[in-house]
């Protein structure tokens, strides 16, 4: 293992470490500064290990662009659960649904779980999976469904296969 | 322009709370009262937030930093202690 | 504090407080227990989001360079709201198997453990 490797285990969480102790020190000085590298130097190697098969992220840019259009997503359509939960609760239809997943690995398919509870109209309830601990299916309550094949295919489409490419598995 | 803004949105989060605290009280199980709690704690750190615009100093902030982590853990705990009745598995 | 600041913050404000406000009479008014979790963690999560936005872009106007931190708030919220809602929905789902209440029986998922 090279030194860089070593060092940083995992390069994109000691950019987060580093940048959201900026952040909450809200001033941008030396001694601020010399503490962030050091927690993101530090705190990576030190939780290494709580790891044991972590997912690399394979293309950083494109997890950027996913996370914005996910972040548009959330703004737009909070409006369609604003308009069912202002109107009359009959035209609600609920229902609960599985999605097959093609991502097998835990920590990806737990991150597809949360953007499917963060964009309205879905929540994600449980991620089934197999004897190996890999996913094989995502448990989803739906807040209204009409058309359970499109909104399955629609969660694949848009969430999961850029995650599957972001990590490159 | 904000004199106006400021209280309004005190207003629509009140408003809210008190939405929340009617849940809270009607139940009808014990999740519906976790899920309640946790909302208000939510609605709670916009208005510690609103407090900040309105007054201008910066311990507000501190305080709603708190007021989200001990919200969630709380709400963790209670879930697990739900679950399996045991909050450490 | 120019006028487009004022106008973008009481725009974000305005926003927020709406948003909150519709995900607690989500939960106030909406019949079953799946059916509440709903509102409040999206539509509370973005309105309260959005009020720490608003906070954020008026300290910076007001302090006259940019502070990030109240960032970290809203960042947190959105990072812990999906966790909620699995870990409410599963202590809901072991209710019902154990029929303590809430939604039909039939309405009980098969598939999860």
């Amino acid at each position: 293992m090279s030194l860089a490797a070593r060092l940083f285990p995992a390069p994109a969480l000691s950019v987060a470490v580093a940048g959201l102790w900026l952040v909450l020190a809200s001033r941008f000085t030396l001694n601020s500064l010399v503490m962030a590298v050091a927690l993101g130097i530090l705190l990576p190697i030190l939780t290494d290990s709580f790891w044991p098969d972590r997912p690399r992220l394979r293309r950083p840019g494109l997890a950027a662009l996913h996370f914005l259009k996910v972040c548009g997503d959330i703004v737009v359509a909070n409006w369609d659960v604003a308009r069912l939960v202002l109107g009359p609760v009959s035209r609600i239809h609920p229902r609960f649904f599985t999605v097959p997943l093609d991502v097998r690995h835990p920590f990806v398919a737990t991150l597809l779980g949360s953007t499917v509870s963060l964009t309205p109209g879905t929540v994600s309830v449980e991620i089934v999976r197999d004897a190996e601990g890999r996913a094989t299916h995502l448990f989803v309550h739906g807040l209204n469904v009409e058309d359970e094949a499109a909104t399955i295919a629609n969660i694949k489409a848009r969430y999961e296969a850029p995650l599957m490419e972001i990590f490159g598995c | 322009m904000l004199t106006i803004v400021v209280p309004l949105t005190y207003a629509m989060l009140a408003g809210a709370i008190l939405l929340n605290l009617w849940r809270l009280v009607r139940g009808p199980d014990a999740v519906d009262r976790i899920l309640a709690l946790d909302t208000l704690t939510i609605n709670v750190i916009g208005i510690v937030m609103l407090l900040g615009i309105a007054i201008g100093t910066k311990v507000y902030f501190e305080a709603a930093l708190l007021i989200a982590m001990m919200g969630f853990v709380g709400t963790v705990a209670l879930s697990k202690f739900l679950l399996g009745g045991d909050i450490i598995e | 504090m120019s006028l487009w600041v004022e106008l973008l913050v009481s725009a974000l404000l305005l926003v927020g407080g709406f948003f909150a406000l519709v995900g607690s009479i989500g939960l106030a008014r909406l019949p079953d227990f799946f059916m509440r979790l709903h509102a409040p963690t999206k539509a509370t999560t973005l309105g309260v989001g959005s009020v720490v936005v608003a906070l954020l872009v008026h300290s910076s106007a007001v302090a006259g360079q940019a502070k990030l931190g109240e960032l970290a708030i809203s960042l947190f919220l959105f990072i812990t709201a999906p966790v909620v809602a699995h870990v409410l929905s599963k202590a809901a789902i072991k209710a019902l198997r154990t029929g303590a209440g809430g939604a039909p029986a039939d309405q009980v998922p098969q598939k999860v453990r």
